[in-house]
């Protein structure tokens, strides 16, 4: 099919820069709305989860390790097509695409957020409350200034990742850019120029965020 | 906080606490008189550090009763004292650890100030005059504005005691304070220390350095697994011991052996 006798020809995708502009406006939603989200998320399960009270840790770690040891596609087509029986309640796929991406990618802030805390040393800690503060002031003032030095290098590499996820929610009939592709090729049957032009575009957000996630990476270490 | 110059400030009695199946302190009593120093010596492991961690609640005593000025907390099994009451008894249980524990993402000033502006709330200017003086008191009024990788080891420990000091504690809990040290930065926490001493800030030491708790301390206290074993006045303990233990540890200290084998048998 390639190579050799085919002619690579992308004008006819100009008739549709609307529509793909249209997808990567969905797409980009779809990004920083779970991202927002799934930061509520993640800070609020990843403080809970520092408790040693066993009825709030466990709940909290079953919901972490739920969403972090089931692939992303089952956990849509699971809340898309089969939370909807268990509960009678039909959710439109907007709903359930929001909502599966920012509780997959809370589960895995919450995970950054702990791992940062805890990484700080217990001297830190004995330090702080030996002077008198409470738990809440020795986070507040002394281990989260410290942690969220450690949190960021990782956090922005969890959202840039997450970028690439929000194509998963296609396969729900949400309108992201992958289904946009997917619309243009049963429409004029050229899958190959479409799915490149897709792709490139995916390329040119997120290749620079990543040269941008590296940089900030090695200033923290510079600094440190 | 009135009565006889020599009431305990710091009285503990029966203490006992397990790290799992380890029983690291076995029905420990032990009282400091108030403006004495207190040091306590013995082999590592023997609970020195624990006790000491158990005095200001950093480590929760299961059974026994620890009082520090008027402020006394019974452990009893049963219910725990809250946040909020440990973090009372802490704010006036001064402590400094072996390894400064310093806030690295504050400066010196920063470090001091911490306590007086987070803690007991004073004004920003209040806090930072308190801290400013306390840094000039362990003489490091030029390194205010430094922060912590960019001192010494002899300069973090200064902080960090003018950190404790800024919560103007009744009592001050010394950890090892100067086992982390080179040998060459060690007298000048010393001196700190011996200043304070001889101010009449009541202490309790833990420290391998025999010398000074001998110039130091009204009481030492030598402690093998999990118990006071022999409680005396420095002459008696580091000079004469009775026990055998006490002897056992002490001979491995021939430098001090030597320096007061002129005192001494």
């Amino acid at each position: 099919m390639t190579g050799v006798g085919y002619s690579w020809d992308f004008s006819f995708l100009w008739m549709y820069r609307w529509l793909l502009l249209k997808g990567l406006g969905i797409t980009l939603i779809y990004t920083f709305g779970s991202i927002a989200f799934g930061l509520i998320i993640g800070l609020l399960v990843g403080l809970l989860r520092l408790s040693r009270r066993w009825f709030l840790s466990l709940p909290l770690i079953a919901y972490i390790e739920a969403f972090r040891c089931t692939p992303l596609l089952v956990q849509i087509i699971w809340f898309y097509y089969a939370f909807p029986v268990l509960v009678g309640l039909d959710m439109p796929a907007v709903v359930a695409g929001m909502l599966v991406l920012s509780l997959y990618t809370g589960a895995f802030y919450a995970e950054i957020f702990r791992g940062g805390v805890i990484s700080i040393e217990r001297g830190q800690w004995d330090a702080a409350q030996a002077i008198g503060m409470r738990r809440v002031q020795v986070l507040r003032r002394v281990i989260l200034p410290q942690a969220v030095k450690r949190m960021i290098p990782p956090f922005l590499n969890q959202s840039i990742i997450q970028l690439k996820n929000t194509s998963l929610v296609s396969t729900i009939a949400v309108a992201d850019l992958l289904y946009q592709g997917q619309l243009i090729t049963s429409a004029t049957y050229r899958p190959l120029e479409t799915y490149t032009t897709v792709a490139l575009i995916y390329f040119v957000i997120l290749f620079p965020l990543t040269l941008g996630a590296q940089l900030v990476e090695r200033h923290l270490q510079r600094s440190d | 906080m009135s009565g006889p110059a020599n009431e305990a400030m710091i009285e503990v009695s029966n203490l006992w606490k397990a790290f799992g199946p380890l029983q690291v302190l076995k029905g420990i009593s032990l009282a400091v008189p108030k403006g004495s120093a207190v040091a306590l010596i013995g082999p590592s492991g023997s609970g020195k550090s624990t006790l000491l961690r158990c005095i200001n609640l950093l480590e929760l005593p299961e059974r026994g009763r620890v009082r520090v000025g008027d402020q006394a907390i019974d452990c009893a099994g049963g219910k725990l004292p809250d946040d909020k009451a440990l973090a009372g008894f802490r704010a006036r249980t001064g402590m400094v650890f072996q390894l400064f524990n310093l806030f690295p993402h504050m400066t010196a000033l920063e470090n001091v100030a911490a306590g007086p502006l987070y803690v007991k709330r004073l004004s920003p200017q209040e806090a930072k005059a308190t801290a400013t003086a306390l840094l000039a008191k362990v003489g490091l009024a030029d390194k205010a504005h430094a922060y912590p990788s960019h001192l010494s080891g002899g300069q973090r420990q200064r902080v960090a005691i003018a950190r404790a000091l800024a919560m103007n504690p009744e009592v001050i809990l010394f950890d090892e304070v100067t086992s982390a040290l080179d040998p060459e930065l060690v007298g000048e926490v010393l001196d700190v220390i011996a200043g304070l001493a001889a101010e009449g800030m009541t202490m309790l030491l833990v420290t391998h350095e025999m010398a000074f708790a001998h110039e130091v301390a009204k009481t030492v206290a030598f402690m093998s697994e999990g118990t006071i074993v022999e409680l005396g006045p420095p002459g008696e303990v580091l000079v004469r011991p009775q026990n055998p233990r006490t002897r056992a540890f002490l001979a491995r200290f021939h430098s001090f052996a030597r320096t007061f084998a002129g005192t001494g048998r």
